[in-house]
């Protein structure tokens, strides 16, 4: 039998104990490693919204193989964060000083998740953005 | 979606644009039965540039019945909004009045009677007559065909698609862009590419290995007419590697690819384009999304989901037309650029009634030429239907619970799965199922009828994903299919809910028991992107089920529970 959430929410309170502390262990645990991965890149430094551009396909067309482009101009070094994957620290680019703060590559997805890109500027501030990336079994279209 | 008077409202407070829609004109006409191909074709030339679009004509070369969708639900912005606005709701919106020849055209309800008043719609013969009538107005008006054209009959499948080459470069397009031709895998694309006499666009096509624009594939094209430059881009279907199998054309990735587009625009901008058309296979909501994000498009010729819309949908000046499918319409656009701006525009979207629209002979003669090694197999009757056999809507249709039922009878299944696809022409009750009907409904290149063990749980994967393709509310995770078509099982599905959590109650018909995430369950389908698929080719599971049936009847479907709209 397939329980929605809702419906298992319904039946009591001793029922979702039971299947929502997998759940939410999963995904804390998840957070916990991206967190722990930004905070090893930051040093726990706050992180601004914006100033990275990060493109990734909306839908990965091969979840093993995803390819993503990142720059950020005035970063010294960018950060790739895979939000669900096992590790999610996935690579860091550092660029010297006559470098275009940009990069090109492919990552792969465990599955449907925020792809994070943090970039440390050369003043030592960051900044960052984040995709969605959705990786699905597909097979039915128009 | 913009009513008829927030349009004029809207025309009048930007000043610079303003439009107008021939639809009016056709829904009086048809109130008073009199439908000519004069008054079809009606249309005061407007401005200086014309641009004739067809698209998802899924290899229909001879007229159909097509029922429009009766189901068409919309999440999230567009809930509620063109196109997933049906029947009486649809006909209120445009003013059309039941009955009428537009609400046949355009609606699903009693289509059956209206079919019977109206006759078969499309045909390339037809369409050809009405693209000669916009050229003996506008001798350089530009014939957009926005793809999904080499796919869908028996005799596109037996030639590889030659059938549909053929005939529509004697219809001479401007230019095309892609999807289901893809199917035809890599090779054939290339070698019939290489062949055409006209554009192959795709500003989102690109060479998978490198992940940079495809060599085969130009992003647009400029092109001068009226004195007027005209850049068109061609989009193809973004989601063509995961909605269908991408080992056929491996060498090939798609997308969205957004940012490249605004630069393609830019850069067609920077070249001196005045006008410029994006030859779209998004889908419409997508390409209304696009509109919305994309600075400097003035017009989406927009295919993919076969709508067929009565009026442009404006989303800030962008004017997007959808041109319905299999032949059934054909939009005219009249532009007025100057200045280097689009100031209007007037719009018709002209049904092709076969009956009152003459066939152009030229064509015709063509068409008969690609049937002609295949009549005797194309008019084999197989069987007969009793009941209105049309494919389109969200959930299933009797199309698709005959071939589920095929699928569970033949292939000894629990449970059937059929793909939403959106393509096939409908047969009204009474009508024989000849192998060409048939082929309609299943032609395709990776046909292969499985038959495989699946747990419950692996089912509602399947269904959370699919779902999430189709209610996604950001159009750019749609792909734009309907939902997969299931026989043998019922399920509940709340469209508002997220991915994994919209789909519940699923229940085994035959037994009446709810499906157990940790049994398996014999589970029979076709159209598998996996490589190797293994299996009959479904038109034979299907054909050899209708034979033992003798006349076929498809029972009103309530296994779908559908909540949240």
């Amino acid at each position: 039998m397939n329980l929605s959430r809702r419906q298992a929410l319904a039946l009591g309170g001793a029922v979702v104990t039971v299947s929502l502390v997998p759940i939410d262990f999963a995904m804390a645990a998840s957070d916990e490693a991206t967190k722990e991965a930004i905070n090893a890149f930051t040093g726990g430094a706050d992180i601004a919204d914006g100033g990275v551009k990060l493109t990734t396909p909306e839908i990965a067309e091969n979840g093993n193989t995803v390819p993503i482009s990142v720059s950020a101009p005035g970063a010294v070094s960018i950060m790739i964060i895979a939000t669900r994957n096992p590790n999610p620290g996935v690579v860091t680019f550092n660029f010297g000083a006559m470098a275009k703060p940009a990069a090109a590559t492919r990552i792969r997805l465990a599955g449907t998740q925020n792809v994070i890109a943090v970039a440390k500027m050369a003043d030592g501030t960051f900044r960052k953005t984040s995709n969605a990336v959705k990786v699905t079994i597909g097979g039915c279209g128009g | 979606m913009i009513s008829r008077r927030d349009f004029l409202q809207a025309s009048m407070a930007a000043s610079a644009i303003y439009g107008s829609s021939a639809f009016g004109n056709w829904a009086r006409l048809a109130a008073a039965q009199r439908l000519s191909q004069d008054e079809l074709l009606k249309f005061e030339t407007y401005g200086n540039v014309s641009l004739i679009h067809v698209t998802d004509i899924h290899g229909q070369l001879k007229p159909i019945y097509f029922r429009e969708p009766e189901i068409n639900i919309g999440v999230g912005a567009n809930r509620g909004k063109v196109p997933h606005v049906t029947g009486a709701a649809f006909r209120k919106l445009y003013g059309i009045k039941p009955g009428s020849a537009d609400a046949y055209a355009l609606t699903y309800d009693d289509f059956t009677a209206l079919a019977r008043a109206y006759g078969r719609m499309g045909g390339l013969d037809r369409v050809a007559t009405v693209i000669n009538a916009i050229r003996a107005d506008r001798p350089d008006a530009l014939l957009l065909d926005g793809g999904d054209t080499w796919h869908g009959s028996y005799t596109c499948y037996q030639t590889q698609g030659q059938d549909m080459v053929n005939v529509m470069n004697a219809l001479k397009p401007d230019a095309m862009t892609f999807h289901w031709e893809f199917t035809l895998g890599s090779e054939r694309v290339q070698e019939i590419v290489d062949g055409l006499p006209f554009a192959a666009l795709g500003q989102n096509i690109f060479d998978k290995e490198w992940d940079e624009p495809a060599d085969l594939f130009a992003p647009y094209k400029m092109f001068e007419r009226g004195g007027v430059k005209i850049a068109v881009i061609g989009q193809a279907f973004p989601y063509m590697p995961i909605a269908n199998p991408g080992w056929m054309f491996p060498e090939y990735s798609f997308g969205i690819r957004e940012e490249h587009m605004q630069e393609t625009v830019d850069e067609v901008r920077a070249k001196g384009a005045e006008l410029v058309v994006l030859l779209s296979h998004n889908g419409f909501d997508t390409d209304k999304k696009m509109a919305g994000r994309i600075k400097g498009i003035d017009v989406i010729l927009s295919g993919h989901t076969h709508d067929a819309i009565p009026e442009p949908v404006l989303v800030g000046k962008t004017v997007i037309v959808a041109s319905g499918s299999n032949g059934k319409f054909v939009s005219r656009v009249d532009l007025d650029v100057r200045n280097g701006r689009m100031m209007g525009f007037r719009h018709k979207l002209i049904p092709i009634f076969s009956d009152v629209i003459s066939a152009d002979k030229e064509i015709t003669t063509l068409i008969d030429e690609q049937r002609a090694p295949f009549l005797s197999q194309l008019s084999e009757v197989i069987g007969k239907t009793d009941s209105l056999l049309y494919r389109r809507g969200n959930f299933n249709g009797t199309w698709d619970d005959l071939i589920c039922n095929a699928l569970i009878d033949e292939r000894d299944a629990d449970i059937a799965l059929s793909p939403g696809f959106r393509w096939g022409p409908s047969l009204v009750p009474g009508q024989d199922i000849t192998r060409e009907d048939l082929f309609g409904a299943t032609a395709m290149t990776y046909p292969a009828a499985y038959r495989v063990e699946m747990t419950g749980a692996r089912l509602k994967l399947i269904l959370e994903d699919v779902a999430d393709n189709l209610f996604n509310p950001d159009p750019y995770y749609q792909q734009g299919g309907d939902m997969v078509r299931v026989g043998g099982m019922g399920y509940s599905i709340d469209v508002g809910k997220t991915i994994g959590n919209r789909i519940s109650n699923m229940t085994l018909l035959k037994t009446g028991k709810p499906i157990d995430p940790g049994k398996t369950y014999v589970v029979a389908g076709w159209a598998s992107v996996n490589q190797g698929t293994k299996g009959p080719n479904i038109w034979d599971v299907v054909e050899n089920y209708i034979r033992r049936q003798g006349t076929v009847t498809i029972d009103p479907n309530k296994t779908v529970k559908v909540t949240g709209t």
